[in-house]
């Protein structure tokens, strides 16, 4: 397996941290939906976390599948590494 | 549907080679209160439950199988370099002649998840009791797993799977009280 650059590593935590806002956000609004500062900040982190996933798939492969992520052209279908051997 | 991410929810990471933790750790993959056992658990009981809740049993049940995973990684981590021999030593001797390194759904102390584990009553309130239960249980477990473990870089990915168990279960305490002020007001109405 090919060795990754630190900020694979980097990127990676930072869209695990916006992704955990993301997943507490959603847990809280399930019981709290009528809190309109959540929702608010729900759609910001949304944004965000799009964001962050567009810049990490263009260095390192898709993310998601069934075209939730775009294929890049770097031919890195298949052999990015999976989270257990990061 | 489903989809998958490539990515695990919280970093993993382990200090060194340790197969007795990973005999530990399997408590949560393959155990009663593990994260397999709460995943199914809560996605099953969520077609019958008051719409109210559907959504909060369908986001905890999802985030159950990122946990699943971080486990799993967690013991791949703790035992893909070590040798038959070591993983007799750490008593899993027998998991080796069955499974050689692979994983398999058991507890720690080898005996295969079962159905029997969880419950769908289709009392919503049964339900919901039986999850707040789950959660704590499975805190519980967490934190003496962590008191068994030596190693910093992993009680570091155990602290905050223990910490979603708490805020998991408050979240079902919440929905508790949500069906209990619905079927008051439909008393009165
Ligand atoms: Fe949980």
């Amino acid at each position: 397996m090919k060795e990754l650059p630190q900020e694979y590593y980097q990127l990676l935590e930072e869209i695990q941290a916006a992704d955990f806002v993301l997943v507490e956000l959603s847990l809280y609004l399930d019981t709290h939906p009528n809190d309109i500062e959540a929702i608010q900040q729900f759609n910001q982190y949304a944004q965000y976390s799009k964001q962050l996933k567009q810049m990490f798939e263009s260095k390192f492969g898709a993310l998601q599948q069934f075209g939730n992520s775009f294929s890049d052209a770097n031919w890195s279908w298949g052999t990015m590494p999976w989270p257990w051997q990061v | 549907m489903w989809f998958y991410e490539k990515k695990l929810q919280y970093p993993v990471r382990v200090s060194t080679c340790n197969p007795k933790l990973a005999k530990y750790l399997i408590e949560q993959y393959g155990g009663a209160d593990g994260e397999l056992a709460a995943a199914l658990r809560y996605l099953n009981q969520r077609y019958t439950i008051p719409d109210k809740v559907v959504g909060l049993l369908t986001d905890i049940g999802t985030e159950e199988f990122a946990h699943l995973e971080m486990i799993a990684t967690m013991v791949y981590k703790l035992t893909k370099d070590a040798t038959p021999e070591q993983l007799k030593e750490a008593g899993l001797g027998e998991h080796y002649v069955n499974h050689d390194s692979a994983l398999f759904y058991n507890n720690a102390a080898g005996t295969p998840w079962t159905a029997t584990y969880i419950q769908a009553k289709g009392d919503p309130i049964a339900d919901l009791y039986e999850d707040i239960a789950a959660e704590e249980k499975a805190r519980a477990t967490y934190q003496w797993i962590i008191d068994m473990s030596d190693d910093p870089d992993l009680n570091d990915g155990l602290r905050f799977l223990r910490q979603r168990e708490i805020v998991h279960s408050q979240r079902f305490r919440e929905a508790v009280e949500i069906l209990k002020e619905e079927r008051d007001r439909k008393k009165f109405f």
